[in-house]
């Protein structure tokens, strides 16, 4: 559902409009339980967390005072429910990982004007790889820090924005941006490794 | 062969690249990174690299459901909602 569309769901909602409700349901549902289960790894607890979110957004829901904003104001909500359950992670890093860690390695042969990195380059054309490389980007995030992926899973899957996803964790918009970069670079990461894995053939050089 | 000067523009650029990607860097920082990966193979690869991450997130969608709604936790939702109608109403 696109964004104006679930905006003017939102609107339709709070003005009883009867087939709101389940359609509002459905929606959200299954984009809480994506979250939650990337953030807390567990499909059980992910669907407590959509029920618990869920309750508590009818019940306020009078409270959203625009519209515009249903997204970010659901998943503040989420983002709440998940934290009382998640289980406590040994990968959190205690600082920001350095980004020299996260650039590519020299090309083998030790010349600086070549990295070690698969060919990018295939990948629109070939929806097979695209799905392929979806269910790896999951497990990247699922994988990364814990403050990396809540950043990353507000920011690039759901789209919100730096303002609205310092808003629902609580940070300032400089460490969403330094997170963010990181997340990405992390995932990054893994899908050129997993392409260089897997697709020899599209390696350059 | 790439000189020290280069490489720290390579670094630099490797920090900024998430913003730049997103559009968020003043004009003239922005033009430099743009002049910095036309002119680098390496740089012109990770940006590119970069950006189909981005996009392979953007395009991602959940790759399980939950299992449909049990029937008593709709109807408690519903009581939720049509309580906060009728609270509105009032």
């Amino acid at each position: 559902m696109e964004r104006a569309a679930e905006i003017e769901l939102a609107r339709q909602l709070l003005e009883g409009k009867p087939d709101a409700f389940d359609r509002f349901v459905e929606h959200f549902r299954a984009k809480i339980f994506n979250y939650s289960r990337i953030m807390c790894g567990h499909r059980e607890d992910a669907e407590e967390v959509a029920q618990e979110t869920l309750l508590k957004v009818f019940e306020n829901f009078d409270q959203l005072r625009e519209p515009e904003r249903v997204r970010a104001w659901v998943f503040r909500i989420a983002k709440n429910a998940c934290l009382i359950r998640r289980r406590k992670s040994i990968f959190a890093p205690r600082q920001e990982l350095s980004l020299d860690e996260l650039m590519p390695a020299k090309g083998a042969d030790g010349d600086p004007t070549k990295i070690e990195i698969a060919d990018w380059s295939a990948i629109p054309e070939d929806e097979a790889l695209r799905s392929e490389l979806r269910q790896v980007l999951e497990d990247a995030m699922a994988n990364m820090p814990e403050i990396y992926r809540s950043v990353m899973l507000l920011r690039d899957v759901e789209e919100l924005s730096t303002e609205e996803t310092a808003q629902i964790l609580d940070l300032n918009p400089d460490a969403v941006k330094t997170r963010l970069h990181r997340a990405r670079l992390l995932a990054r990461k893994t899908l050129d490794s997993y392409l260089r894995a897997n697709r020899p053939a599209m390696e350059k050089n | 062969m790439a000189s020290h000067q280069h490489d720290e523009n390579c670094k630099k650029m490797f920090a900024l690249l998430s913003e730049y990607l997103d559009l968020e860097l003043p004009a003239g920082t922005c033009k430099e990174m743009e002049a910095h990966i036309a002119g680098c193979g390496p740089c012109a690869a990770f940006t590119e690299s970069l950006h189909k991450t981005i996009e392979l997130c953007r395009e991602y969608r959940p790759q399980e459901l939950p299992d449909p709604i049990a029937r008593d936790a709709r109807q408690k939702l519903l009581e939720a909602y049509q309580k906060m109608l009728a609270g509105r109403r009032s």
